[in-house]
């Protein structure tokens, strides 16, 4: 409860374990305010229905709410001029101030709101990907300050929890991006950080996860718990195992 | 409007990109070309004429339309191409009912061009009318593209708003050098450029549009110009396919003995991961392309065979150096490289 966690991924693809965490929470009962930037509904949808949970369905009844990032975008720029007062779009910043995520939060705070807490277990917010408002043109201090309110309305207010995803590369001197990332690595509880293997590429071994359980911010004097895994990607399944233990190999 | 992304004269991936226009035209699709170099029309003289077949012309044809329908229905791409390089009509002796071949050295015919419809978007000649669009601090040439393209998305019933529409077809965007200096943007040319975000912006705008519509999109893009790295993730991030072309020409590898066969490498750097967890990746990433005069051709790259008797030492280090070079540029499992170690 009232946890955040994050989900980094440098020279690879993590966008597997949004899928996890989106099946893994509407199976559990909760409700999710899924904010998807990077791909359409019906992605999202036809992986689900493979890892057995039906998108539609959930929305329908209430348990997800989902904000199709491409598609407010669209709305927003080609829109017609007639938008509901009241009603802005959540990617208002792309058109006015670059400074000010205020819009997408409020989004946040009406879907996940404290009357649900009677239908549903516990309210998750989850983002894909966060650092695509930097290339829409979000200043960095913006998009942790979003994190930050949704922070203290979801985790504390609520007690929530909230699972964000973001690419990151050191070698790139993507200031801005480090910037972000490095932030959010010190305040997440836990994070899981898949990464493309160090050797290139291989058909068995898709990437490496590290898992960091960030025990140091819990107690003072305690250690960060790190593991590390080896992960192979399947059709409907992702198969984990330690490294150098490969299928392939044995 | 056209893009081409060239791996450095930009020989090669102009030929990619007419490949693709080439197609669609012989798919029946509509297309839609946009650049801020040549004029369109001059674009589309130049596609290369499809090599039918007498005995199964019509049935590769059909064959070829049933596939695109499936794979395209809600799924668009932005194939993403810097550098040269041809596209994926790699080995002929499998996969003959997948796309058509062209040969390179004759022009598409005319009536073959005027049987489909197709949309232009020439930079210098667009009027400067006042975009519809809502403001977004994205360069103004973008907005325009983005326009337009919006424009001819809905009309054209791409998008399935309107029910009305004839059957659905297909579009195919062409976009030629997006991000050059043509276009206004600067990223090209400085490290810390003014506006670093127009193309981000507007691959993700254009993204959403693909998205919504039944459409697939080529972009190419100087990429060897572009010098702030971060950039260039950003736009990896936004694309589905990413795909390199890197020609030899001009550099030390023209006379390099291991790639003397071919005329450059590809680099598949993204494929897409559409609608699946997993993504079809091949067997291997060391691509090499060659111009022959009549075919563009992708294979594998395979090194030639080590038959001199009195070759010395040296040379052969060198050659096991650059096999190294190779391997970890493309990052890739090195299948049929047994090269000799030393």
């Amino acid at each position: 409860q009232g946890k955040f966690t994050l989900l980094r991924d440098t020279r690879t693809d993590g966008s597997f374990l949004v899928h996890h965490f989106l099946s893994f929470y509407l199976r559990a009962g909760c409700k999710v305010c899924f904010v998807a930037l990077l791909q359409s509904f019906s992605h999202y949808n036809i992986v689900a229905q493979k890892l057995g949970v039906n998108l539609t369905a959930a929305k329908e009844r209430g348990q997800l709410v989902f904000l199709e990032g491409l598609k407010s975008c669209l709305d927003l720029l080609f829109g017609e001029e007639e938008e509901q007062p009241g009603q802005p779009s959540p990617l208002q910043f792309l058109s006015e101030s670059p400074f000010d995520l205020r819009a997408l939060f409020d989004f946040v705070r009406v879907s996940l709101s404290a009357t649900d807490s009677d239908s549903w277990k516990g309210p998750v917010l989850l983002v894909d990907d966060l650092t695509v408002l930097l290339s829409l043109g979000a200043t960095p201090v913006a998009v942790l300050d979003f994190i930050h309110y949704c922070r203290v309305h979801v985790c504390s207010q609520l007690k929530g929890n909230i699972v964000v995803l973001v690419h990151s590369n050191e070698d790139l001197e993507d200031e801005e991006n480090e910037l972000v990332v490095n932030s959010l690595c010190h305040h997440s509880d836990l994070i899981l950080w898949a990464e493309g293997l160090a050797t290139g590429f291989c058909k068995d071994v898709h990437g490496q996860m590290k898992i960091i359980k960030r025990l140091s911010l819990q107690q003072v004097g305690e250690q960060d718990l790190v593991q590390v895994y080896q992960y192979k990607i399947q059709e409907r399944n992702v198969t984990f195992f330690a490294r150098g233990l490969s299928a392939a190999v044995l | 409007l056209v893009f081409t992304e060239e791996d450095k004269y930009g020989l090669y991936s102009n030929l990619l990109f007419k490949y693709f226009l080439a197609e669609g035209i012989v798919c029946g699709h509509e297309l839609f070309v946009a650049s801020a170099k040549e004029h369109p029309d001059n674009i589309l003289k130049e596609l290369p004429a499809p090599l039918l077949d007498d005995t199964h012309g019509e049935k590769l044809g059909d064959e070829a339309a049933a596939v695109k329908s499936e794979d395209f229905q809600d799924s668009m791409k932005i194939a993403w191409r810097y550098q040269n390089l041809p596209k994926i009509e790699a080995s002929p002796t499998t996969y003959t009912k997948f796309g058509h071949y062209y040969d390179v050295s004759k022009k598409m015919p005319s009536e073959l061009l005027q049987s489909i419809k197709w949309h232009s978007f020439y930079l210098h000649e667009e009027l400067s009318s006042q975009p519809k669009m809502k403001a977004c601090n994205m360069n103004s040439a973008y907005m325009r593209l983005l326009q337009s393209l919006q424009r001819i998305i809905s009309q054209g019933g791409f998008d399935g708003t309107d029910p009305q529409k004839k059957p659905k077809n297909i579009l195919r965007i062409g976009i030629q050098s997006l991000g050059s200096l043509l276009w206004g943007d600067d990223i090209c040319c400085s490290e810390t450029p003014e506006d670093a975000h127009s193309l981000t912006k507007f691959l993700y705008v254009l993204r959403g549009l693909l998205r919504k519509s039944l459409s697939a999109c080529i972009i190419t893009v100087p990429a060897h110009l572009i010098q702030n790295k971060a950039i260039m993730e950003r736009v990896t991030n936004l694309s589905d396919m990413v795909v390199g072309l890197e020609s030899f020409i001009g550099s030390e590898r023209e006379t390099n003995p291991l790639y003397k066969d071919y005329h450059g490498l590809v680099h598949v750097h993204q494929i897409p991961r559409l609608n699946s967890l997993i993504c079809d990746v091949s067997d291997t990433k060391d691509l090499a392309f060659r111009l022959k005069r009549k075919l563009f051709t992708i294979e594998r790259l395979h090194l030639p065979p080590d038959l001199s008797d009195g070759v010395s030492r040296a040379s052969k280090q060198e050659l096991a150096g650059s096999a190294k070079l190779l391997s970890s540029g493309c990052g890739a499992m090195a299948i049929g490289k047994k090269h000799l170690d030393f």
